[in-house]
């Protein structure tokens, strides 16, 4: 299992951002990256962390995604590739998996220090959708995507919050995690993307505005076509 | 519900991609599916396994059965109106459900119409046995599409029959000529402009889950292979020996579906599968698969 692990000088951080693919919806973010030129791919199996820059733990189901990085033995690679350079996203219930704490439960891989409550609004006819203007990003406003959405309570020292509304924080970062409780790979907007990419030593195209007038809802399908 | 509303609608379904929806008629089940890696529930008063036993007249569940149900687990909460029965689905959107499956495993309440689900705010799933019933159902504002399959059989026959021809269709229509296009979804009872969206995406532009008659790891895995994006299961699970244990190797199985080591590792010793029904042996009144169209 660990082939990296037997030579732990040699850093194994490579050019590609890989999206972790057991549950959820892994498509629509190996879309926005590849629109921006990067090398991105789904990571399943314990080999495919070999040469990450980055990993986004995407939206699905936090309960799901957790008992899976358990009994696949995935967490500990998660935690060894990030203490050697890979640097982190999680979006919705990827933050969930991150977070330090969880209101009422145990966490899970824990590597940020803040406090996320799952399931924050309630049922999907309190998901909704707004936008808000997030200097670090974007200098033009973001669409934001909340659907069955976690609230970030609490960030610690080191946590940098790049966004609060009103009672909660819905996005925030340390030097080597970005975490939203909402869904950028839901929207048209690259932003984040490109920041996490930034983030991740990479340097991906720039030209494209933060728009990518091509995006639409069905985007993700291409990656998942049956004929 | 307005168009930023089916939007979000779309992308919860989205969000399951991958996932298992276990079926659930208490709140001690609940948390065992949710516990073994479900990404939702169905709440129902009775599994298909036991409606097809007990016949007479299927009704949507008691609304405080599944209120008992959404208030002890945090994933989604699923639950069946009757076909056509807007009513029904009235009472599942006040209580703040997350999905309505507008189901044919309940006795439909119209046999003529389906419910106009653009009038909810709420997410409809909806069964279908090939793509003209599927893009019926998302023109009338389903959010997710499932097949129908056979439910309670712990069969998986119908729902294969039922992917393979959504499949075909889809086919059939991406190599076709455009002008070709009008007399295909003449034919086929298929909305125009979907027919050409579908031509577009060489896919339905929903997610399709599988449902009806899932009872084994290597079920789920067999309708993810055949381009499903994730999987119901429905009496499979607690119609079994070893519920918690079965729950949990389909939900590996399902994840995994394209590695034989792993589906094979979900598939050990699992103990008895639910007892298994012959479609053949089944008097042709009591499938369900035939209600609505």
């Amino acid at each position: 299992m660990s082939r990296a692990g037997a030579n732990p000088s040699h850093s194994t951080v490579g050019n590609a951002i890989g999206v972790l693919d057991l549950q959820g919806d892994v498509f629509e973010h190996l879309d926005h990256l590849q629109r921006l030129g990067i090398d991105a791919r789904p990571v399943k199996q314990i080999e495919d962390f070999d040469g990450l820059a980055g990993l986004i733990l995407p939206g699905g189901e936090s309960t799901c995604l957790a008992r899976l990085l358990r009994i696949f033995d995935i967490e500990p690679v998660i935690v060894r590739k990030y203490h050697e350079g890979m640097k982190l996203w999680g979006t919705c219930a990827g933050a969930i998996l991150l977070a330090g704490s969880l209101t009422g439960e145990a966490p899970h891989l824990g590597l940020i220090d803040i406090e996320v409550q799952r399931n924050g609004f309630g049922s999907q006819l309190d998901s909704f959708a707004c936008e808000a203007l997030i200097p670090k990003i974007s200098s033009e406003p973001v669409p934001l995507t909340f659907i069955r959405a976690p609230k970030i309570l609490h960030a610690g020292e080191g946590v940098e919050v790049l966004l609060r509304i009103e009672d909660f924080i819905a996005a925030a970062e340390s030097a080597d995690i970005l975490v939203t409780a909402f869904h950028p790979e839901l929207t048209g907007c690259l932003a984040f993307h490109r920041y996490f990419a930034a983030k991740c030593g990479l340097r991906p195209r720039t030209e494209e505005a933060a728009f990518d007038p091509s995006w639409n809802m069905t985007s993700w399908t291409r990656h998942a076509r049956v004929a | 519900m307005d168009a930023k509303r089916y939007e979000l609608n779309v992308q919860l379904a989205q969000m399951l991609k991958g996932g298992v929806i276990m079926d659930v008629t208490n709140v001690e089940q609940a948390k065992i599916a949710e516990e073994a890696g479900a990404v939702a529930v169905m709440a129902l008063e009775r599994v298909p396994a036991d409606i097809r036993r007990d016949g007479g007249v299927a009704r949507m569940s008691d609304p405080a059965m599944i209120a008992a149900i959404k208030k002890a687990v945090s994933v989604p909460v699923m639950a069946k109106a009757r076909i056509g029965h807007f009513v029904e689905a009235q009472i599942l959107e006040a209580l703040k459900i997350d999905y309505i499956d507008e189901s044919e495993v309940l006795t439909p309440a119209d046999e003529e119409c389906h419910i106009d689900k653009t009038r909810f705010s709420i997410p409809f799933v909806c069964g279908a046995r090939n793509l003209g019933e599927a893009l019926r159902r998302i023109a009338e504002g389903a959010a997710m599409i499932r097949t129908k399959g056979e439910a309670g059989t712990g069969n998986v026959v119908e729902a294969v029959r039922h992917m393979r021809t959504v499949n075909r269709e889809i086919r059939q229509l991406v190599s076709m000529p455009v002008e070709e296009v009008t007399g295909f979804a003449k034919s086929n009872g298929i909305p125009y402009e979907l027919a050409l969206k579908v031509k577009e995406l060489g896919r339905l532009p929903v997610v399709n889950f599988a449902a009806g008659g899932i009872a084994t790891p290597a079920d789920a895995a067999l309708m993810m292979q055949l381009g499903c994006d994730g999987v119901f299961v429905g009496s499979g699970i607690f119609k079994s020996a070893t519920p918690a244990v079965r729950a949990r190797a389909i939900v590996k199985a399902t994840a995994y579906f394209n590695d034989p080591a792993k589906v094979l590792e979900a598939s050990m010793g699992l103990g008895e599968a639910m007892a298994g029904l012959e479609i053949a042996a089944i008097p042709k009144e009591q499938l369900l698969a035939g209600r609505g169209w």
